[in-house]
Order: C-alpha cells, then structure tokens, then sequence
C-alpha cells in the first residue's frame, strides 16, 4: 500500500505502518456516520435488507425514506443517482435504517399491511407524483387498474403516465405500486420483475 | 466532467491512507480523532469541490490542518501526573512492529514526520509537501529523506536494545 515505487527500499522500511484493520475502519465508518448525522451533513444514509424479492436497497435523507431499489436496478448505480440528483453527501448507515428494516421484515412476514414511515418524494415531480400520493390508498390486498388510479390522480385520460408513473416509482414495495395491475387482471409490468409483482400480491393475498 | 461519487466510496478508498498519515502524524493515542475530524470536515465540504480535484492530496490537506489543532489543543491541555500513559496504547492495532515504528516516527521533528507521512503513506509529491508545510520543494525533500535516514537509525538503535532488553 505505501505508494512510491521508485524508492522500493523506503516502502519495504514503512512497510509496518500498512496494516490497517477492517475493524477500526468500521469503527471509524460508524462513529463519522453518527457525528455526520447529529451535525445534519449526512444528507442520504443507506443501507441493504435481504428480502423475499430479493435484496433491497434502503435509502433516507433526514425528511423521510427516499429511495427503494431492487437488486436488479444496480444499487451502486442507484447511489450514483441520488449522489448526482439529491446529494453526494451519502453513507452507508445500518441503525439510521433500522426502522425501515424492521418495517420490511414484518410486511415480508405478513404481519405488517401498512408502513408507518416518513417519505421523502423529492425525486419525483408533478402528475407522477401525484399519481405516488395516491397509491398508499389502494389498501394491503387490493389492487386497481391503472386506469382507476389516474382517475383518482386526476387526469382519467392519462393511463399511460400513470404505468410511467408506476415504472419510475422511488419507493416500490413501501409506495405500492404492485397493487396497480391491468384492467384485464393481468399483471404489468414491474421495476422488480414480474415474478417479484406476482410474488408481493400473493403475500397480500394470503 | 465526471459527477462526483457518493462519499461512501471515498472513504472506503481513502479512509485506509488517511488513517495511515493520522497516526504517523499524531501517534496512535490521537489519530482516530485526527481522522474522524478530518472526514467530517470532508463531507460537509464535498458538495463544493470540484469533481476534478485530486480527492487524496484533499483529504490530506484537511488532515494536516486537523492535525495542527490536535497538536495545539493537546499542548494547552494540563499534562496528568497520576496516570502514565508514557507509551500509546497498543489495542486495536496490529503488531509486527506496527507499534515500533510508530514510536520512530514519533521521534522525527514535526517537519520530517509530516513529510514522511504525506509523501511516502500519502503519494504526494513534494511540491504539493511543501504546500503544506511551507518552504520550497527542496527543503521538503530534504525532510522527508532525512526523516527515513533518522528512522532507520532509531530502528535499529532500539532492536539493539530490544534484543538486550527480552535476553533474560
């Protein structure tokens, strides 16, 4: 790790000074993460949760939950959104996510039917989002049709924007957008595969 | 222009070599307070740099200036007499000499040290040592050579007496 190749015998003399262990830098991580969070510079913490549907991503600012991703999305990608859209005041931050990770397993466990924790939309805009307001009325079991939903966002005719809406979703699985299928029943499509949509309503359904 | 990374990946990246120069600069007793000071006032500072600088020879300058108030507060604080802290504790920190050579490097002046640790543990070339040290490129260069040369002398003064001390 000692840089300077071209004094090999300097690096082989400073060689005992390399080893640092992954404890302390997780001690450091954490104790950063925490002080970062109190002084309000931590502007995204995250974290990861494995799930039935795959491993989600978790990501909040101080407002509220702003980001869910499956695994499929590429969560680094994911992080590397939020740094350039949001912030890049990001770290990684299991105990701020505690709440949210707690929420998941007991609606995994099929104990939970509503989640209970501050949102933050801010990645989303105008009909889209109130196409995501309106989304945790559809109650745990139910779904509505596309159609029905951009009816109660207001615009009847805008169907189509409502499954953009759906697709471009920043919080799948605790903004429910799995409970919006087709007119005819059939699923659509979902961020997460239809397997994961299939496998979400079946969990509501029990 | 490449969009700046989260900082998650800069301190996975970084956070080794800084807490490398911490603790060459201050001692293993001050350096997790060195590096945590110097992480903090990189994050806040990070939306602001720009996505072309040099994150490494950045997160060393904030070091050095953390490192100089840790060093002035330390000097205005009383010295306890009671307790006897006369070599930094070792925990957490692996052996194979680790502690050893710590204590050489503590035994530099300030100036060798510094340049010790920010162009050898560090990478910076002695043009941007001298940045922060003041004086020219030479001068650092000549700190930092005349601080390897005082660490091998201490080196192998104290495994003489190393060797004498563990003889039973």
């Amino acid at each position: 790790m000692t840089i300077h190749h071209d004094e090999p015998d300097v690096s082989e003399l400073l060689a005992p000074l390399d080893s640092v262990e992954p404890a302390v830098m997780q001690r450091l991580h954490d104790r950063l993460a925490a002080a970062a969070a109190e002084q309000h510079t931590l502007d995204i913490a995250y974290r990861t949760v494995d799930s039935p549907i795959g491993k989600l991503l978790l990501a909040t600012t101080e407002r509220g939950m702003v980001r869910v991703a499956f695994e499929v999305e590429d969560h680094d990608a994911v992080l590397q959104l939020l740094a350039e859209k949001l912030s890049p005041r990001i770290l990684f931050s299991a105990s701020r996510l505690d709440p949210a990770a707690r929420e998941l397993d007991e609606y995994f466990a099929g104990t939970r039917h509503q989640f209970d924790l501050p949102l933050d939309f801010s990645l989303s805009r105008g009909f889209r989002l109130s196409v995501l307001e309106h989304l945790p009325q559809i109650a745990y079991g139910h779904t509505e049709s596309y159609a029905q939903v951009a009816l109660a966002a207001g615009s009847p005719r805008a169907v189509r924007a409502v499954g953009t809406a759906c697709a471009t979703n920043p919080l799948p699985v605790i903004v429910p957008c799995h409970r919006v299928v087709k007119s005819d029943g059939s699923f659509g499509n979902y961020l997460g595969g239809t397997e994961a949509k299939r496998a979400l309503l079946a969990l509501e359904a029990a | 222009m490449e969009p700046k990374k989260p900082f998650e990946l800069v301190v996975r990246e970084h956070g080794p070599t800084v807490l490398r120069v911490c603790r060459a600069v201050l001692g293993a007793h001050d350096a997790e307070d060195g590096w945590s000071e110097t992480f903090l006032s990189a994050l806040k500072a990070y939306p602001e740099l720009p996505a072309d600088a040099n994150l490494q020879a950045w997160l060393v300058t904030i070091a050095h200036r953390k490192s100089i108030d840790i060093v002035r507060a330390r000097n205005r604080q009383p010295v306890p007499v009671d307790e006897l802290p006369v070599r930094p504790s070792g925990l957490g920190i692996p052996g194979d000499g680790h502690q050893d050579m710590l204590d050489a490097v503590g035994q530099l002046p300030p100036k060798q040290r510094q340049a010790v640790a920010y162009h050898y543990l560090a990478g910076l070339p002695y043009k941007d040592v001298a940045g922060l040290l003041g004086g020219t490129p030479d001068a650092a260069r000549r700190a930092g050579a005349d601080g390897v040369k005082a660490l091998r002398t201490i080196l192998v003064d104290s495994s003489v007496s190393y060797v004498k001390e563990e003889t039973p």
